[in-house]
């Protein structure tokens, strides 16, 4: 590395880190070592279980009551005092000297910007708690402090702000209030564990964009840590990618992302998503799972191809799916609620993957539900074409909506809630089969061994709990419980947001190859462009309840016509150094989920003035139909 | 905002209680016979004749001669105005008849209920903050014993002993000679030494709940992010304490203000007997078994009028406490 250690504001040397679990130590961080120098930006990178967030803790004096530092320096030099140089790692947890530095020298900022502050006491009585602890003002000038702060951190109305509590403030907002919090009493390390993991895309290129600008104004150094390799080559200086416990590699960024040297990094960088992939491309999983297709799956398998091809001689493959002008409004009476979904219009192609992006709030997954007469739509229609003709699902009721659920089924976000606890695997797999009085005892059991060899797991786990299985695991479990009816549609809500990159790759090319041989058709809701890019043919983009373009997967991302789509697009950290962010252009200083920040062209004046135009090539995007194809191309 | 929700609370008050009256009234009809009918058997048991001119009169007096539905009409009127009846067995108002014992039950009550949170506020954060240590083990021991053990067993324990050992009679609130005498300096000094055992023994349950729930409550809140959030700024572990988790876990001590009114006047029913303690609640206990109806049904709605203001004082003072109720209410999906 560049220069010898004296302008390191915090050197981590040899540390490990055990945690007590039943008497039993375990040690969680094996001898890790790494540097922050003054005023840059580290990153610790890493997947769940690589400790990088124990390493933070540790040097924080925060660590569980049942962790403990076993060996090594956390040496911290705090430029304000040179030549001074305190271990942190030896220091009382909550002694006075620690309690000093945290807060005051080394601030924190958390994942959860909902949690991590509470609720019940204003933002500007938090803020001020930190200043008044380290540099006590007398309370009138505390609380002009404290709004400037609030004001550098990019709150429009400080004063008003101050007095309110977080859960009037948006994710954003209440993530820059953190970042207010520690960094008021301009601290010489900040340390951010996932500060824009929990945010959306366009929001966390503002978080981001803010870090970089307050370090430039306080000039403190950072220790990023996060899993996310496009957060890394837009913000990191230095690059420290842990795993397990160790350090497998270190360097300057462009060491890391250029020249990457060990396997493990080398695996990591390939099986995360970008744009840049061809179709029929396949992300490299660390660990690949090879589905073995059951007999009674490979018999439909063959009758698929032959389906298929004999109705693709028509141009196209038919509609499977079609919705039409669905609409749903939360709270309120008649109209007077929020509306969540607002005229959404699409198809779905037989044996097609149609993403849904959106951001939080957008309503792409009440569409899901929706269509899974989950929740019940105001008005619009769903139809699935069969053979024997078009069905309307939300006519279907009683025994005609039992017969039919099982040719729709769905894979949740959240792989640990969407498996009973208390239930065995087997019988999770077998339940939907039950419920449907699908076969005998025998032949259920016969197909949950079958579908635990379709989604790669050993059958001989079908007698555990889910609580014995990693997160990628689990959710390869929902996928055969999804797939025990031999459904024709699966809506995929959200399904990989919550699994590390590798094991990503890993369920997203089983849905993959489930789909080419099983001829599944996919709604796939997402809110990560990247991996909607890898999945899907056709993409609908979702704000505020309606979709605002759909199209093609290459006309989307290289000719996205709608404001929001290109703020989207533009918003995405990708792991290329070439690429990064323009902060300058990527960040709108406004919400570009608001419609009221678009141009005239896409905002509509009056109700139901806006339509979908064509702009070709099964394109189309909402907007104002007086205008012309030119407009919308050069805007 | 705040102001129209507290309105709109007091309105639906009165549809609740109407309920949970004709609810008393009913299970107060539902036996075959009534005050008249016992007492008559009873005389005829021991070979006297009842007075049934007097008994006549009375019955006509009280509407017994009427369908019940006229007479549950004529007693929520009177209640609403304040004549809660007239107690046969004791052969005056109702009023009078509770209204003696009804302040020392509150005086029992009171200091039990203050003692209760005085034990149990300190043990309850200390279990919470040194979980599964041997004084959160030895602590949560004593409090299961004073949950599983019932009071009126703790009471003849503790008479037993007292006599045994001292020589001692702990029955009764005061010393015998004071009874019926009108109140003085040294009836109240009586009255001071006999009250700390039953204070004790009714606290000791409730006690022993109350430090598992504050630990539970406190224990939740200590996982959440907001305190990690709170140490990491710098603050001291016990301001850290004190500001965040323990303000959050109140909300729970605050609903449960509500279950404490009507507590506060009903009095220990079980432990008050087998203390002989002068308070409501052997009153309560004697009136429903002789069918006295006006004295239990009135004592009974009494108690409801009490939950039902206890829950709303509640709702009033989290909604001061808790910005989330306060400023959201009603907007949940």
């Amino acid at each position: 590395m560049e220069q010898p250690g004296a302008a390191d504001v915090l050197r981590i040397e040899n540390l490990r880190i055990s945690f007590t679990l039943h008497g039993q130590p375990n040690e969680v961080v094996k001898g890790v070592s790494l540097r922050v120098p003054a005023g840059r930006t580290v990153a610790l990178v890493g997947e769940s279980g690589s400790g990088k967030t124990v390493i933070s803790q540790a040097v924080m004096g925060l660590l569980p009551r049942n962790g403990f530092i076993t060996e090594g320096q956390i040496l911290f030099a705090d430029p304000a005092k040179p030549g001074k140089l305190v271990d942190l790692a030896s220091l009382d947890r909550d002694g006075r000297k620690m309690r000093r530095l945290r807060g005051g020298r080394i601030g924190m900022v958390f994942q959860e910007p909902m949690s991590s502050l509470s609720p019940v006491h204003t933002i500007g009585n938090q803020i001020e708690e930190a200043l008044q602890l380290h540099r006590p003002h007398p309370r009138r000038e505390a609380r002009a402090v404290t709004e400037r702060m609030l004001d550098l951190v990019g709150f429009r109305d400080p004063h008003r702000s101050y007095d309110q509590y977080s859960f009037e403030l948006s994710g954003g907002l209440r993530q820059r209030a953190m970042l207010a919090m520690a960094l008021i009493c301009r601290p010489a390390l900040l340390i951010a564990d996932e500060p824009t993991t929990a945010l959306d895309v366009t929001i966390q290129a503002q978080v981001l964009k803010l870090m970089k600008d307050l370090q430039q104004e306080i000039g403190m150094a950072i220790l990023l840590i996060t899993h996310d390799l496009g957060v890394v080559a837009n913000m990191a200086d230095e690059v420290v990618v842990a795993y397990r416990g160790q350090v497998m590699e270190a360097g300057t960024a462009e060491d890391i992302f250029r020249r990457p040297q060990h396997p493990y990094l080398k695996a990591l960088l390939k099986a995360s998503p970008d744009f840049d992939m061809k179709p029929g491309e396949r992300l490299v999983a660390l660990r690949d799972i090879a589905p073995v297709l059951p007999r009674e799956f490979a018999r439909r398998a063959d009758e698929i191809p032959a389906r298929v091809t004999e109705l693709i001689r028509p141009a196209a493959p038919p509609v499977l799916l079609s919705v039409r002008n669905l609409r749903k409004t939360y709270g309120g009476k008649k109209g007077a609620g929020v509306v969540a979904v607002d005229d959404v219009s699409f198809d779905v192609l037989r044996g097609q993957c149609l993403g849904l992006v959106g951001e939080s709030g957008s309503g792409k997954s009440t569409v899901g539900h929706m269509i899974m007469r989950s929740r019940s739509a105001d008005s619009g229609s769903i139809i699935v074409n069969d053979a024997a003709g078009p069905i309307d699902v939300r006519a279907l009721e009683g025994a005609a909506l039992r017969a039919f659920r099982p040719r729709m089924q769905m894979i949740f976000q959240d792989p640990v809630s969407s498996l009973s606890p208390r239930m065995t695997v087997l019988d999770i797999i077998r339940e939907p089969m039950i419920i449907q009085g699908a076969g005998t005892d025998a032949e259920q059991k016969r197909r949950a061994v079958e579908l635990m060899e379709c989604v790669g797991l050993d059958p001989r786990f079908l007698s555990r709990y889910p609580h014995s299985f990693s997160g990628g695991q689990r959710q390869r479990i929902g996928i055969a419980r999804a797939i025990a009816l031999n459904p024709e549609l699966i809506i995929c809500d959200e399904p990989v947001s919550a699994l590390d990159v590798s094991v990503q790759a890993q369920v997203l090319n089983l849905l993959k190859d489930l789909q080419a041989s099983l001829g599944l058709t996919y709604l796939f809701v997402s809110h990560n462009l990247a991996v909607v890019h890898y999945m899907a043919a056709r993409i609908a983009v979702m704000a505020r309840g309606r979709i605002v373009e759909i199209g093609p997967r290459d006309a989307i991302f290289e000719r996205a016509a709608h404001p929001y789509t290109q703020a989207l697009l533009k918003a995405v950290p990708l792991p290329d150094l070439d690429r990064r962010l323009d902060f300058a252009t990527c960040v709108p200083s406004a919400s570009m989920s608001d419609p009221a920040n678009w141009p005239e062209t896409f905002r509509g004046g009056a109700p139901g003035q806006l339509a979908m135009v064509d702009l070709g090539g099964g394109h189309l995007v909402l907007a104002d139909p007086a205008c012309t194809l030119r407009d919308l191309t050069a805007a | 905002m705040l102001l129209r929700y507290i309105l709109r609370r007091i309105l639906i008050m009165i549809p609740t209680l109407l309920v949970t009256s004709a609810l008393i009234f009913t299970v107060m009809e539902l036996p075959p016979s009534d005050y008249f009918e016992t007492y008559v058997a009873e005389m005829a048991a021991q070979g006297e004749k009842a007075d049934t001119s007097r008994i006549e009169f009375l019955k006509r007096e009280y509407g017994f001669d009427r369908p019940p539905i006229e007479r549950y009409f004529y007693w929520i009127a009177n209640f609403v105005q304040g004549d809660f009846g007239y107690s046969f067995e004791y052969e005056m108002p109702v009023r009078d008849v509770v209204g003696d014992r009804l302040a020392l039950t509150i005086l029992v009550s009171f200091c039990t209920i203050l003692m209760t949170w005085i034990v149990a506020f300190p043990i309850g954060i200390y279990s919470a903050t040194h979980q599964y240590s041997w004084a959160d083990y030895g602590l949560t021991f004593i409090g299961l014993l004073g949950i599983a053990v019932p009071h009126f067993l703790l009471a003849l324990i503790f008479m037993y002993f007292a006599n045994v050992w001292f020589g001692l009679s702990i029955g009764g609130l005061m010393d015998p000679v004071y009874l019926n005498q009108p109140m003085s300096w040294e009836k109240a000094q009586s009255i001071l030494a006999h009250l700390w055992i039953p204070v004790l023994i009714i606290g000791a349950g409730g006690t022993g709940s109350m430090v598992r729930a504050i630990r539970a409550n406190l224990l939740d809140e200590l996982q959440k992010q907001y305190y990690v959030t709170a140490k990491a700024k710098g603050l001291p572990p016990f301001r850290a304490l004190t500001k965040y988790p323990l303000r959050m876990s109140l909300n729970f001590f605050i609903s449960h203000i509500g279950d404490v009114l009507p507590a506060i006047v009903s009095g220990s029913e079980l432990t008050a007997v087998v203390l002989s303690l002068q308070t409501t609640g052997p009153l309560l206990l004697r009136a429903l078994q002789s069918q006295d109806m006006y004295l239990a049904g009135s004592f009974l709605l009494f108690l409801s009028c009490l939950t039902v203001v206890g829950v709303l004082i509640s709702d009033i003072a989290l909604a001061f406490l808790d910005p989330r109720i306060r400023l959201q209410g009603g907007s949940t999906k």
